[in-house]
């Protein structure tokens, strides 16, 4: 029974009791994905399973058999970053970076999801399609929490990888 | 995390005698359920994951919507037919926790979360939900959250979520099969108990039971509004929250179907407010009418005490906004 983080395979744990969240970081060694609340209230253990960003840490390794995981490793390398990871650099989206890997991972999964049309709690009109206003990603980024308070920084560099349709 | 087992089901039929085992626990999400675990309030012996299951799908169903008990929150409210036709199921659920823990919080597991009365969630406090005959720590002690109608005098938990409370409004069907393979149903507002003096027990399902899905009654014309008012504007359970159908003809309200969440052990349904304002003109007289029905047996326990008009406020501005009438 595996599962496959960054198009790499990693057998599942025998304890059911790991966290997705720990089997990323102690069994598959990517310590980029970080531990804040580990009761999903803080965002900074967000991953990508299959296309759509969860807590890692609510939920076990165990259920993920076969499932595709992305960290913040699989997303870009420090020569090769996203165009998020570019634009949070640019835009000083972070203070003490504690939070960074899981808004970058959020907010990778939440351009698809405006892209796909899925509405918010901010969009005006729910039968349309949502139009990527800064409120719209504020609601959207509220499930990761930063400390430092790096928000208008962090809305900066989303908006300008959303424009720029990277 | 109390060592348990894990074993996946992978076929309905299997489902009903895993979960009669004692001390075994369905897991779809397990956004709350995982969570729980680790602060030891719940502690299983056996999870069984029922994530494989083939109950995921919304489809049409007669001239209603069904929704299967593990669509996603996130599927749900992206749904074309729900967001067309029950958009206030959309905004609820929208209005509700994070995009992360939409993508995994499911039909049925949004239904059976737990209240998050700081007592219950806390094993050094006494809590008569968690441990029954323990005593309630939040009857005398810290009760922001918690309910001002239908209490007992061993609980004063609230039902935290959103979506039933939209659900309740659309007088929607939970669907369940039981452990002898029987399937019945039960109008959401039927669904959750008040606490009485068993408030151990959040809703009506019976050892062996399985919730299969919703079943959303046909589209109704009118209005459809949710307002939920909280502590911050995003990511914050409810202190009270409106699910609001208004229609109206001829300057009339010809129909208005509320529900309530935030202020009670289940989404707060009551079917005198419809026969209050249905056949009226709406006007701000009307709508403390409707408030002072409402809330004539509501009572607060000190630091929710403000929830009274608070919800009085919210209904008014709610009614407000679905008939024109200016606050």
């Amino acid at each position: 029974m595996t599962l496959t983080i960054n198009d790499k395979e990693y057998e599942l744990p025998s304890d059911p009791r790991v966290s997705l969240l720990d089997f990323i970081r102690h069994d598959a060694g990517l310590s980029g994905t970080k531990k804040g609340c580990d009761h999903g209230q803080c965002g900074a253990c967000t991953v990508i399973v299959n296309g759509e960003r969860i807590n890692s840490c609510l939920t076990l390794a165990i259920m993920h058999e076969d499932d595709a995981v992305t960290t913040i490793e699989g997303l870009g390398t420090p020569t090769n970053p996203s165009a998020l990871q570019q634009a949070f650099l640019s835009h000083d989206g972070y203070q003490c970076g504690y939070c960074t890997p899981g808004q970058i991972c959020s907010a990778t999964a939440m351009l698809t999801e405006i892209a796909s049309g899925l509405p918010s709690d901010a969009t005006e009109d729910i039968s349309t399609s949502p139009k990527l206003t800064d409120e719209e990603i504020r609601e959207r980024m509220s499930g990761n929490l930063c400390r430092c308070g790096a928000y208008p920084n962090i809305v900066a560099a989303i908006r300008e990888v959303a424009e720029a349709g990277l | 995390m109390k060592p348990f087992h894990y074993q996946r089901a992978d076929r309905l039929e299997h489902v009903a005698q895993l979960i009669s085992a004692s001390g075994a626990m369905a897991i779809a999400g397990g956004t709350n359920l995982i969570d729980l675990m680790k602060l030891q309030v719940e502690t299983p012996d056996t999870i069984i994951d029922v994530n494989r299951l083939p109950l995921d799908q919304i489809a049409e169903e007669g001239d209603g919507l069904r929704i299967g008990a593990l669509a996603t929150n996130t599927a749900t409210a992206g749904h074309g037919k729900v967001r067309s036709d029950y958009p206030i199921l959309a905004k609820a659920i929208l209005a509700g926790a994070t995009q992360q823990l939409r993508n995994k919080a499911t039909t049925a597991g949004n239904l059976c979360q737990r209240t998050r009365c700081y007592y219950f969630t806390n094993i050094d406090q006494p809590c008569n939900k968690r441990d029954p005959g323990s005593g309630c720590g939040a009857i005398t002690g810290i009760a922001r959250l918690h309910a001002i109608l239908g209490t007992s005098d061993q609980c004063i938990a609230t039902y935290p979520g959103d979506m039933a409370v939209a659900m309740a409004a659309l007088d929607a069907k939970v669907e369940i099969k039981d452990r002898a393979g029987n399937t019945r149903s039960i109008a959401v507002r039927d669904f959750h108990r008040l606490p009485n003096d068993a408030p151990e027990k959040d809703n009506i399902l019976e050892p062996g039971d399985i919730i299969t899905g919703v079943i959303l009654p046909a589209p109704v014309p009118g209005k459809q509004l949710y307002r939920k008012v909280r502590e911050r504007s995003s990511y914050a359970f409810a202190l009270c929250s409106v699910a609001a159908i208004i229609d109206m003809d001829e300057g009339k309200i010809t129909r208005a179907d509320l529900a309530f969440g935030g202020i009670a052990h289940k989404p707060w349904f009551d079917a005198r407010l419809g026969e209050l304002l249905v056949g009226e003109t709406p006007s701000l007289s009307l709508f403390d009418k409707a408030a002072d029905l409402l809330l004539e047996d509501a009572h607060g326990f000190g630091e929710n005490d403000f929830k009274i008009p608070l919800t009085r406020r919210a209904l008014a501005a709610t009614l407000c906004e679905a008939t024109g009438v200016d606050a």
